[in-house]
């Protein structure tokens, strides 16, 4: 049986992880290498990093992060956050990434999910879609979330599945930083819509929100605060969700 | 002892590499190369496959004479070779993503789309299942029954002969995900991003 996938996730800036962590025997908080390594032997399902590096100039880094975490880490790595090319893949892949994700591109190109999905194929194409509730519908936004778009999430999910995605990692801007739960209604809504895995995050804060997120239909569940300030470890989870008979990987 | 990663521009290959050196260490040398004569003074072969059955098949064939040296390697001179995802389904006669094309037609079978049950089931077929081993196998060695591996694919390996079947997976139904027969070996999951237990893989594999 297909399990669902627990994810922890890594915000890296300039090389380093930006958020503190209280992970014991931990040498050196801020190095993404060596807590990619302490999740993965933790039993994380994938590693996804987001790459909030501020200037173009340090966005070489992120591709040395990349190298070093993936000789080190036997399970999938996605990397995402200013990803603008189809070059800017391909360099991400070589570097030992398993997934690229993509947000603002998509939206100002799908072209670029079309090529890269051709290119390299789709298992290794994420579209990130960050969207905001307004009135009855969901609006996404681009830029990390500081530019609207007037486009419909539902629509725009379709649209990236059609273009060959393989997976839509779904944000919500409501929820995201809360610690209230994902939002679950946005969750069911693209998961039915679309054929392909949906990833859920923005807003976990306990472990009732990650069995909720599952149950809304999504195939993996996405988290960043719970796991960074070791609210939960990745085993705590995990032995929760199977003691309610939510199915994962022990 | 040497064993080849073939380079041949499927995609992404990387964690092919990382992981077959980390098994490796000294003990062994790793070469990623689609260098015709190295291939063919290696012990072992690798034949990773990412993207379209139809991709890698071409991207096979744009290599003059790759084809012909890896089916003289393992048909001719029965050497042992992995194939890995789309490297295990070019094994086949025929594949039908994007459109029929030929396979390598080592083992007679075809590749088709999994049957989704009309959206019951999210395609790609992503993340950990179980493997049930149907058939022993020198990959298995201290793999137990059951076990979590990491799949990304939509298209699955029918093969004719279901004696070649050394394990199957459940999802929409029972998917060959490893094959054995003789000197060649194929697993549709990932064992390069199966973390321990994926290693123990390849770790069996550069012993047999």
């Amino acid at each position: 049986m297909l399990k669902n996938r627990i994810i922890p996730c890594l915000d890296v800036k300039n090389g380093r992880v930006v958020k503190g962590i209280n992970f014991v025997d931990l040498k050196d908080a801020g190095d993404p290498v060596e807590q990619a390594k302490i999740y993965s032997d933790s039993g994380a399902d994938e590693i996804c990093f987001l790459d909030i590096t501020a200037s173009n100039e340090n966005r070489d880094t992120i591709y040395d992060v990349v190298e070093k975490t993936s000789k080190n880490c036997f399970v999938p790595l996605t990397v995402g956050g200013g990803v603008r090319s189809v070059e800017d893949i391909n360099k991400l892949l070589n570097c030992g990434a398993d997934k690229v994700s993509i947000n603002t591109a998509a939206v100002q190109n799908s072209k670029v999910v079309e090529e890269s999905s051709k290119k390299f194929g789709s298992q290794c194409i994420v579209v990130a879609i960050d969207a905001k509730k307004n009135r009855e519908s969901w609006e996404i936004f681009t830029h990390g979330g500081r530019n609207s778009t007037g486009i419909n999430a539902i629509e725009f999910a379709n649209k990236m599945e059609k273009c060959g995605a393989g997976e839509l990692l779904v944000t919500s801007m409501d929820k995201d930083g809360t610690q209230s739960g994902y939002d679950i209604e946005l969750m069911t809504t693209i998961s039915s819509n679309v054929n392909i895995p949906v990833i859920a995050s923005g807003g976990v804060g306990t472990l009732d929100h990650l069995a909720e997120g599952i149950k809304s239909g999504a195939s993996a569940v996405l988290a960043a605060s719970i796991f960074h300030y070791g609210t939960y470890s990745i085993a705590e989870v995990k032995q929760y969700l199977a003691s309610i008979d939510i199915p994962v990987r022990i | 002892m040497k064993i080849t990663i073939v380079d041949y521009n499927s995609g992404n290959t990387s964690s092919v590499i990382n992981s077959f050196k980390e098994v490796a260490k000294d003990k062994v040398n790793i070469e990623v190369t689609s260098d015709l004569s190295k291939i063919k003074s290696s012990d072992k072969v690798v034949l990773p496959g990412q993207g379209s059955f139809k991709s890698c098949v071409d991207a096979l064939n744009n290599i003059s004479g790759l084809i012909d040296t890896l089916s003289e390697f393992v048909i001719n001179n029965k050497k042992p070779l992995l194939g890995i995802c789309v490297g295990l389904q070019m094994f086949a006669d025929i594949g039908y993503e994007e459109t029929e094309t030929k396979g390598l037609g080592w083992i007679s079978g075809k590749v088709s789309k999994i049957d989704n049950q009309n959206g019951k089931y999210k395609l790609p077929h992503i993340g950990w299942n179980q493997i049930n081993i149907v058939k022993d196998s020198k990959l298995f060695k201290d793999i137990e029954n059951n076990s979590h591996m990491y799949f990304v694919h939509s298209y699955e390996f029918i093969p004719d002969d279901k004696n070649i079947i050394s394990a199957t997976t459940d999802y929409s139904s029972n998917i060959v995900c490893s094959v054995e027969k003789e000197n060649i070996f194929g697993t549709q999951f990932h064992p390069e991003k199966s973390d321990k237990i994926g290693l123990k893989i390849i770790d069996n594999f550069i012993n047999i």
